[in-house]
């Protein structure tokens, strides 16, 4: 019975440690080519948003594929930019210079909270 | 002739060899190299095989490595679906041969907000590139990306600058596509990739099915401009160009017995030629399958070896009925000379056939390749397809210098040097084996109909099979023309009873006229016996007279020295006397 317990806890433990990482942090990654423009828009673009929505609750890393051309199969990275949403589940890829804020708060599932 | 051909086109168009057994020859030398390739055609066709075995046998044959990168398959998909084929791709990669990479596009992950572009991709490809120093590229099917971007503007413009990379790289690409309803791929790829287009096609007819290539388009270069039937075996692909050897092929003027000894001397007294080829054809039962077999065990015991491939009977029931005419051709399979080779021609299609017919022949490398019957290939309306392949293969067996010998049935309706293949232009010697109708009864008949380069006989033989074998009679050269069978008996029987009632007639007439000699004979004996008895008679008179006279003159003496006394008495005396 005790050790039934333990389990259940450990197991509750881990929901409530991902349930809050759910809530509180989003992984981001925004893989880009080079400093171009657009590589710049979707930077500055995804930043405004994220500190809009997410109040520093959010991990961006910014790769720059022509520095690291290896991460780019891992990603299954196609498009340039592309922002892969890792945390919290739906994994999602956001493709575009994040010039439609719709879209974006959309691929990051951030519709409701705007609502709420 | 072929060498500097090749060289020329170096000149003008560097090319790189696929290793694609029989497509480097219609290409003139492979694909244009360091240009993408539109390898474009419906599912199931080959595309992507074609693609990995670019690679591979760049990787393996001509020391190019190569990146294949695959919007369908994954990885492990990819290197378990080629290793039926006998390529190691963990291998290769593993040596830094090949490059693989999977992209994967998931439409319900990607959310578009705002331009972007490919290059992405570009940075995985280049980095694949780079990584291994590929010469080779296959991106297997690009045409997946337009499933997943929505964007289709942004995707045109980006595979465009695409092709242009990979010419800047200067690698040479395949690039995948389906076929699409009126274009060669569904979303127009040949707008974008236009040096060379491949077209690959799986048609099915008359239940069979035939893979075919053709390419549509190649540009800065000669190509063969026919749809090339090609398969997919376990040594992978193999495309066979029905032009690929043409007439270049060297003769021989040897020369192989057929096995018959009357038939030899029909053809000069020295048979076939070798390498020539041999078709015997005739309607049901006329023996062709015998000649062929006749033909087979004179090579085995020349020593020779014999390929035999039988598509109407197993070979245990082919030798089994040879037996019956006198040819055991069990103890040549057991030595290993002759080897069957029994399909239904209905079993895989005809390039099949050839491929198979290719294989084996490289394989057992045989002086002579018997085919019994080939008309059963013929079924629908085929006739182009097979007569293709059957050209192929005798330029294939010429340039090999095999005798070819092929049986075929004819029609019983049709007119008898008509051959259902409509091969004859390609046979060299021809054997016309038919059935004479006559009195009753059918005779086996068998003429030379053609035999090129030798002075054949003209004439009609009566056939026999007989159990040590096929026996060909002398020609019978009478009045009546040629007969055959229990005719020709008869009029031979006819001739001989003419030959005896002549003799007969001298026989009589030699006794007749010994019979009037003998009668003559007789008549001079009895004429001569008549005479004697007369003469004797005479004789006997004279006789008489004689002794008259000298009794008369005794008297006369008697008279005169009794004279004066009884001279009146003697003289009565002498008259009763």
């Amino acid at each position: 019975m005790k050790e039934k317990n333990k389990i259940e806890s450990a197991a509750e433990k881990l929901n409530l440690a991902v349930s809050s990482l759910n809530k509180d942090r989003y992984i981001l990654s925004l893989y880009i080519t080079g400093s171009t423009c657009r590589s710049e828009l979707a930077i500055r673009n995804l930043k405004k948003i994220c500190e809009e929505y997410l109040e520093g609750g959010y991990d961006l890393e910014v790769i720059d594929l022509y520095q690291k051309p290896n991460l780019a199969v891992g990603d299954q990275i196609i498009a340039a930019p592309t922002l892969i949403k890792k945390f919290p589940l739906p994994f999602r890829r956001i493709i575009g210079d994040m010039s439609d804020k719709k879209k974006v708060l959309l691929g990051l599932d951030l519709k409701e909270i705007k609502e709420k | 002739m072929k060498k500097t051909k090749k060289k020329i086109f170096n000149n003008i168009l560097p090319k790189s060899p696929t290793g694609i057994q029989g497509f480097d020859e219609i290409t003139a030398g492979g694909l244009p190299k360091g240009r993408p390739t539109l390898v474009c055609g419906g599912a199931g066709c080959g595309k992507t095989l074609f693609g990995i075995e670019f690679l591979v046998r760049g990787a393996t044959q001509f020391n190019e490595s190569g990146v294949f990168m695959s919007f369908e398959e994954t990885n492990e998909e990819l290197t378990t679906n080629v290793a039926s084929l006998g390529f190691d791709l963990d291998d290769l990669i593993k040596n830094k041969k090949i490059a693989l990479d999977h992209v994967h596009i998931e439409r319900s992950e990607i959310e578009e907000t705002g331009e972007y572009d490919l290059e992405g991709l570009f940075v995985r490809l280049g980095y694949a590139i780079d990584s291994i120093g590929a010469k080779r590229v296959v991106l297997d099917t690009i045409e997946s990306l337009f499933a997943g971007l929505p964007n289709q503007l942004i995707l045109r413009a980006e595979l465009r600058r695409l092709f242009r990379w990979l010419k800047e790289k200067g690698v040479t690409a395949i690039i995948t596509g389906e076929r699409g309803d009126e274009t060669f791929t569904r979303q127009g790829l040949e707008e974008y990739v236009s040096d060379c287009v491949i077209m690959l096609d799986h048609r099915v007819t008359e239940q069979t099915s035939t893979r075919r290539l053709r390419i549509v388009k190649y540009r800065g270069s000669m190509h063969g401009t026919n749809e090339y039937p090609f398969l997919i075996d376990e040594n992978g692909f193999s495309v066979l160009p029905v032009t690929s050897l043409g007439l270049m092929h060297n003769v021989s003027d040897e020369r192989v017995l057929s096995g018959i000894k009357v038939l030899d001397e029909m053809l000069e007294g020295k048979g076939y030629y070798r390498g020539s080829t041999i078709l015997v054809s005739g309607t049901a039962g006329v023996g062709k399958t015998s000649i062929a077999a006749h033909f087979a065990e004179a090579a085995c015991k020349r020593g020779e070896r014999v390929l035999f491939f039988c598509f109407e009977e197993s070979p245990s029931q082919l030798m089994r009925n040879m037996l019956s005419i006198g040819i055991n051709l069990k103890t040549w399979v057991q030595k290993g000379l002759l080897q069957f080779q029994a399909t239904r021609p209905t079993f895989y299609g005809l390039e099949m056939h050839l491929a198979t017919t290719h294989k084996l022949v490289n394989d057992f490398k045989p002086n002579i390749v018997i085919m019994d019957p080939i008309n059963t290939f013929v079924v629908g309306d085929k006739d182009l397809e097979v007569k293709t392949m059957l050209i192929r293969i005798v330029d294939f067996l010429k340039a090999n210098q095999i005798t070819a010998l092929f049986t075929s049935l004819t029609d019983n309706h049709s007119a008898i040097e008509n051959t259902d293949v409509g091969i004859s232009s390609i046979i060299d010697t021809w054997l016309l084996l038919r059935d004479i109708e006559l009195n009753g009864e059918r005779n086996r008949g068998m003429y030379v109909l053609k035999s090129r380069g030798m002075a054949n006989s003209n004439q009609i033989r009566e056939f026999i099979l007989t159990n040590h074998g096929v026996e060909l009679r002398e020609v019978y050269v009478g009045a009546s023309g040629v007969l055959t069978g229990s005719a020709r008996i008869a009029q031979e029987a006819l001739e001989n009873a003419e030959v005896l009632t002549r003799k007969q007639d001298i026989e009589r007439k030699k006794r007749e006229i010994e019979r009037k000699r003998k009668t003559l004979k007789s008549q001079i004996a009895a004429m001569n016996a008549s005479f004697e008895a007369e003469e004797s008679e005479v004789n006997k008179m004279i006789k008489t007279e004689q002794d008259m006279i000298k009794q008369l003159e005794q008297d006369k003496i008697e008279m005169a020295a009794s004279r004066n006394a009884d001279k009146e008495n003697s003289k009565t005396k002498i008259l009763k006397k």
